[in-house]
């Protein structure tokens, strides 16, 4: 589905990407784990064309996207959930929502998401009228993921959802992320420094050190990698 | 008494031209943080095209209120044309630039659009013709405030209600809301943001031209100088009022043509600027984000 081939990208002069191929297939939940400074982040925020790879190529369904615009990636159903959550603070929840559904033209689809992620998260619903900055931490990620879902994304990238949050609305988020990946058919590659939580839930995963990928596996082989465990998962 | 709504009318006046002329330069910051010193000059040249637009209708025998109609219509276009010309020559290519890049190439943009006028048009003061036509209705209270008042303070208010209209419920709007507090993030939701930046200068320079020909044909008469005055007295306005607030460009505006108009009716006329300006520095004191602005500080 996404195919990334030997991308390179830089912010001004710094290399932060040096040569990175991964392969997505549909239906999957594919990590990304690495610390910081490792080139995550920019991963992401290259597939969605904010930071535009110098060279190499991203394919998406067989497409390239690597020279298009922003909205033009997102128009062709990948959305992302970035690092920090950046919910409008001054949005109310419901305006936020709103953003989500930006290239939407079928209102009764709208409206119909919209009851789906009031179901997901109640606490929204209660909060609709509400500045979105006014939200905890934990709210402003669920607003974040349903901000995203009400793009009706084919491929959802994420970045960090388990940053900064307590331990159990960490696993309530893990849990609705297996959760869109089931019901919804979602193709989802999630970034994560929580390799522990993340090689759970995943199909696959890659681990990225200094801006390359150094080791690509399934993620239960990963789980039980010596190296994996002693690098990350602080075993 | 009757002095006293006089100077109000006549503050009431002065302020929704301010807030007309501010509502460009809070947008246009809202959206890139750029002080568009331009901006004046934009007023400047609706002022003009509705001058020359005037003049040839009035050549053709058209009556005063389709003159009024199709000059402000042809000022506006002209000057959104200037606008959405200007950011792209000189703020898109410096949108990565640090800040005091694009604040220069603005000034500069300025200058050079007041030689332009100068060269292009005449050093000295042009007559305008008083396009607002007097109401009879009026009459009785035509001693307070007249006509041409009246009709600059009716349709700033109508320009006030349709851009908050637009700013809270359309698409549009909540696209520059957005693309105002998080650009990034934004371009991620799908949102064009180079189109939300060219919008964003079409409609303040849409309203700047509105005020220019409303003043124009008030005062009655231009020159190439006038968009750097009554550029730094909504630039002034805009601040007072939070820079980056619509609502409080208008408040902003009003404070401000008030303040002068009471301080020209019960001081001095001297003392016009020394008032206003003093205001301006008790805000930046007191409330450094202005009447209605937000601090900084927010939680995200």
């Amino acid at each position: 589905m996404l195919e990334l081939k030997d991308i390179r990208s830089y912010y001004g002069n710094i290399q932060a990407i040096k040569g990175v191929s991964l392969t997505i297939s549909e239906g999957e939940i594919i990590t990304l784990i690495g610390g910081n400074g490792a080139g995550k982040t920019t991963t992401l925020m290259s597939i969605s064309g904010i930071v535009p790879p110098r060279s190499g190529e991203i394919l998406f369904m067989g497409e390239p996207i690597h020279e298009k615009s922003p909205d033009e990636i997102v128009s062709m159903g990948i959305c992302q959930v970035p690092e920090g959550r950046r919910i409008f603070p001054f949005l109310t929840v419901m305006e936020n929502l709103d953003m989500g559904a930006f290239l939407r033209k079928d209102k009764d689809g709208i409206k119909k998401d919209l009851e789906y992620i009031y179901d997901l998260f109640p606490i929204l619903a209660e909060r609709r009228h509400q500045a979105g900055g006014t939200l905890s931490g934990g709210e402003q990620q669920m607003l974040a993921i349903s901000r995203a879902l009400m793009a009706r994304p084919r491929l959802l990238l994420m970045d960090e959802p388990s940053l900064g949050l307590a331990p159990l609305v960490v696993r309530r988020i893990f849990e609705i992320i297996e959760q869109i990946n089931r019901e919804n058919n979602t193709t989802i590659f999630l970034v994560e420094q929580n390799a522990n939580l993340a090689l759970k839930v995943a199909n696959r995963g890659y681990v990225m050190e200094n801006g390359l990928i150094t080791m690509a596996d399934d993620a239960g082989k990963l789980l039980a990698n010596e190296e994996v465990k002693r690098a990350y998962l602080g075993l | 008494m009757e002095y006293f709504f006089e100077l109000f009318f006549s503050g009431l006046t002065r302020g929704s031209i301010y807030a007309l002329i501010a509502l460009g330069y809070t947008m246009v910051y809202g959206i890139i943080e750029l002080i568009n010193f331009a901006h004046g000059e934009i007023y400047m040249i609706g002022a003009f095209t509705a001058l020359i637009v005037a003049g040839v209708l009035s050549l053709l025998g058209f009556n005063e209120l389709s003159i009024l109609a199709l000059a402000a219509l042809a000022a506006v276009v002209y000057s959104s044309a200037y606008g959405y010309t200007i950011e792209k020559m000189a703020y898109k290519p410096l949108r990565k630039a640090p800040r005091l890049s694009a604040l220069i190439s603005a000034i500069g943009m300025s200058i050079f659009l007041q030689n332009y006028v100068l060269l292009a048009q005449t050093s000295d003061f042009l007559p305008f013709p008083s396009l607002i036509p007097d109401f009879h209705f009026l009459e009785p209270i035509a001693h307070l405030i007249t006509s041409a008042e009246v009709v600059i303070v009716v349709t700033t208010a109508v320009v006030m209600v349709i851009l908050s209209f637009l700013i809270k419920f359309t698409r549009l709007g909540k696209a520059m809301r957005a693309t105002a507090q998080d650009k990034d993030m934004a371009m991620l939701m799908g949102v064009n943001v180079n189109r939300v930046i060219s919008f964003t200068f079409i409609i303040g320079s849409a309203t700047a031209a509105i005020g220019g020909v409303l003043i124009a044909s008030h005062i009655g008469m231009i020159n190439f100088y006038i968009g750097f005055i009554a550029g730094i007295k909504a630039f002034t306005a805009a601040v007072l009022g939070g820079i980056g607030s619509v609502p409080g460009a208008v408040l902003g505006g009003l404070v401000l043509g008030w303040t002068e108009s009471f301080a020209t009716g019960y001081v001095s006329s001297d003392y016009e600027d020394v008032f206003a300006f003093t205001l301006l520095v008790l805000i930046l004191i007191f409330r450094p984000e202005g009447i209605l602005g937000r601090s900084t500080t927010q939680k995200v």
